[in-house]
């Protein structure tokens, strides 16, 4: 492709990307009379219910990082050095919730809830248990192709032999060797889990998303100040997790 | 002896199965069932309301707001890869498209919905910048908030989920095969249209397939943009599930929560079968 086709291509796709970005800055920033101010952004760390929100949503981030990690990680090892037989059904049932929109659990999940607001409350924090759900397909992905570029068999065996417990195997033989892949699948969860809204909303907590689609109707600056701020935040992340110990050619998205 | 010690390691996975379980298995079985009853009788009656003239409509309407999304962004996605496939791979250009791919595919939802309201909503910036300017008006009457508006604001996720899929396809084409044709004294065309066209056509239309699939099921941008009616089938879930004038509207939910299980699973099928295709050459 000649050098200017390409450029021009991308100039296209600039404009188209980045004007509703910057549409997003100059609608926030805007003063019903005229004039700038800075009101709705500031609103995003003053206003009570916004901040709770935020504050809400990265604890989400973080537990269902953490339960992911703690649910995925000693089965994908344990599937590969016990049961490597077993290594496509746990695919299959990875990958499931691709093929079962998010939508159709949230319908069939009344009963589930039920119970897990009578084992641990109605806090927003809750939603970490759907959570992991979704971001299992993604996280699956990224830990299995950095778990393909290690020998855990032998990692296993020599740990094994010196005379350490499975538990020390999983943990401090195995899971500091996957750094790239969890520290992918991490920051893949947090980029899904930031944004989630079809959980949170017709199960009624009140995380970023809900907020945002709340404030949209009272005052939508408010909502599209913290919309830029989830996108240049999500994109900041990814953008840091692309430098981040990725190898040439590391686990790629979907 | 052999077959108990056989069993002992399935222990280990029994976590992570029973896990998913309660949170994936139950919630579907759930569906599934209540499709098909109503008052704990098994009862056709949901399945045939999937015949009403309002459902049809929204799965004709869900139907072409993902096939159209899927087709542009499928189209759009696939040119912004080529052109990015021929960066040098920890070039900052290629990392910045790909991490504001993934912040907007993935993150997106409701803040895509804002977004273009932002822009060519009543008071967005352009809509009052071409007021202003050449007082040309392209709010209308709100066009934005209609199944026309749907498409342009779904094309702000699909183009950028087209560009992470359809990549790694991309960058699967080796000089060597440009250089293999070229010797043999293929043109340009004869490359592309003999060549790196049928090495990637299974690719792209297997991301045309995720792609429609990923806006079929897709609902946070929907539910944030379109407040009132429900002119695709995730928006009469959502009418069905908070409606507290009819009752009974929950088994409802279930059935039409079965028609997009139904359509996804055929489609993401479809994909599997494609991808295991393409994945012969690509390596």
């Amino acid at each position: 492709m000649k050098a200017w086709l390409r450029w021009l291509i991308l100039a296209l796709f600039a404009i188209y990307f980045f004007g509703p970005l910057l549409s997003m800055l100059d609608f926030s920033t805007k003063k019903n009379g005229g004039g700038r101010t800075g009101a709705a952004w500031k609103a995003l760390v003053t206003d009570e219910q916004v901040r709770h929100a935020i504050v809400q949503s990265l604890l989400l981030c973080v537990a269902t990082v953490v339960l992911m990690l703690v649910l995925l990680v000693p089965t994908m090892v344990w599937v590969r050095l016990r049961l490597p037989r077993l290594r496509r059904l746990i695919e299959f049932l990875c990958l499931l919730p691709l093929t079962i929109p998010a939508l159709v659990i949230v319908v069939g999940i009344n009963g589930v809830y039920a119970w897990v607001n009578y084992f641990f409350g109605y806090s927003p924090l809750v939603l970490t248990f759907a959570y992991v759900v979704l971001v299992l397909p993604y996280s699956y992905r990224a830990l299995d192709a950095s778990l393909s570029s290690i020998d855990v068999t032998t990692l296993a065996e020599a740990a094994r032999s010196l005379g350490a417990g499975w538990f020390t195997v999983i943990v401090r033989v195995v899971a500091p060797n996957l750094g790239a892949g969890i520290l992918s699948a991490a920051f893949i969860s947090v980029a899904l889990v930031l944004g989630e809204f079809t959980f949170a909303s017709l199960l009624n907590y009140q995380t970023l998303p809900v907020v945002i689609d709340l404030f949209g109707k009272s005052d939508s600056h408010v909502s599209v100040a913290a919309s830029l701020g989830t996108i240049v935040f999500a994109s900041l992340l990814l953008l840091l997790l692309s430098f981040a110990g990725r190898r040439s050619r590391g686990p790629k998205g979907v | 002896m052999r077959r108990t010690r056989s069993l002992v390691p399935l222990v280990g996975v029994l976590p992570f199965l029973a896990y998913l379980a309660v949170f994936l298995l139950i919630p579907t079985v759930v569906v599934i069932v209540g499709a098909f009853t109503e008052n704990g009788t098994f009862d056709l009656g949901n399945i045939r309301a999937l015949s009403n003239s309002a459902t049809v409509d929204a799965l004709r309407n869900s139907v072409v707001l993902s096939g159209s999304t899927a087709l542009i962004g499928g189209v759009l996605g696939a040119l912004l890869a080529t052109v990015i496939a021929s960066a040098p791979e920890r070039s900052l250009l290629r990392r910045a498209v790909l991490a504001l791919s993934g912040s907007l595919a993935q993150t997106g939802g409701v803040s895509l919905a804002f977004a273009w309201m932002a822009t060519i909503g009543g008071t967005g910036t352009l809509t009052v910048l071409l007021q202003k300017a050449l007082s040309v008006d392209i709010y209308g009457s709100g066009w934005l908030y209609t199944l026309h508006g749907l498409i342009l604001v779904y094309c702000y996720f699909q183009i950028p989920l087209m560009v992470i899929v359809f990549l790694p396809a991309v960058d699967g084409l080796r000089a060597q095969w440009r250089e293999a044709a070229e010797t043999l004294g293929a043109s340009r065309l004869q490359y592309l249209t003999q060549v790196a066209g049928p090495l990637l056509l299974p690719a792209f239309l297997g991301s045309l397939l995720l792609l429609f699939a990923n806006a079929f099921a897709a609902y946070a941008t929907a539910a944030a943009l379109v407040s009132q009616g429900s002119p695709i089938l995730p928006l009469m879930i959502r009418a069905a599930l908070t409606s507290e004038i009819v009752l009974g509207q929950q088994h409802l939910a279930y059935a039409i929560a079965l028609e997009m299980i139904v359509v996804v699973a055929l489609v993401m099928t479809a994909y599997a079968l494609l991808l295991r295709r393409s994945s012969r050459w690509m390596r």
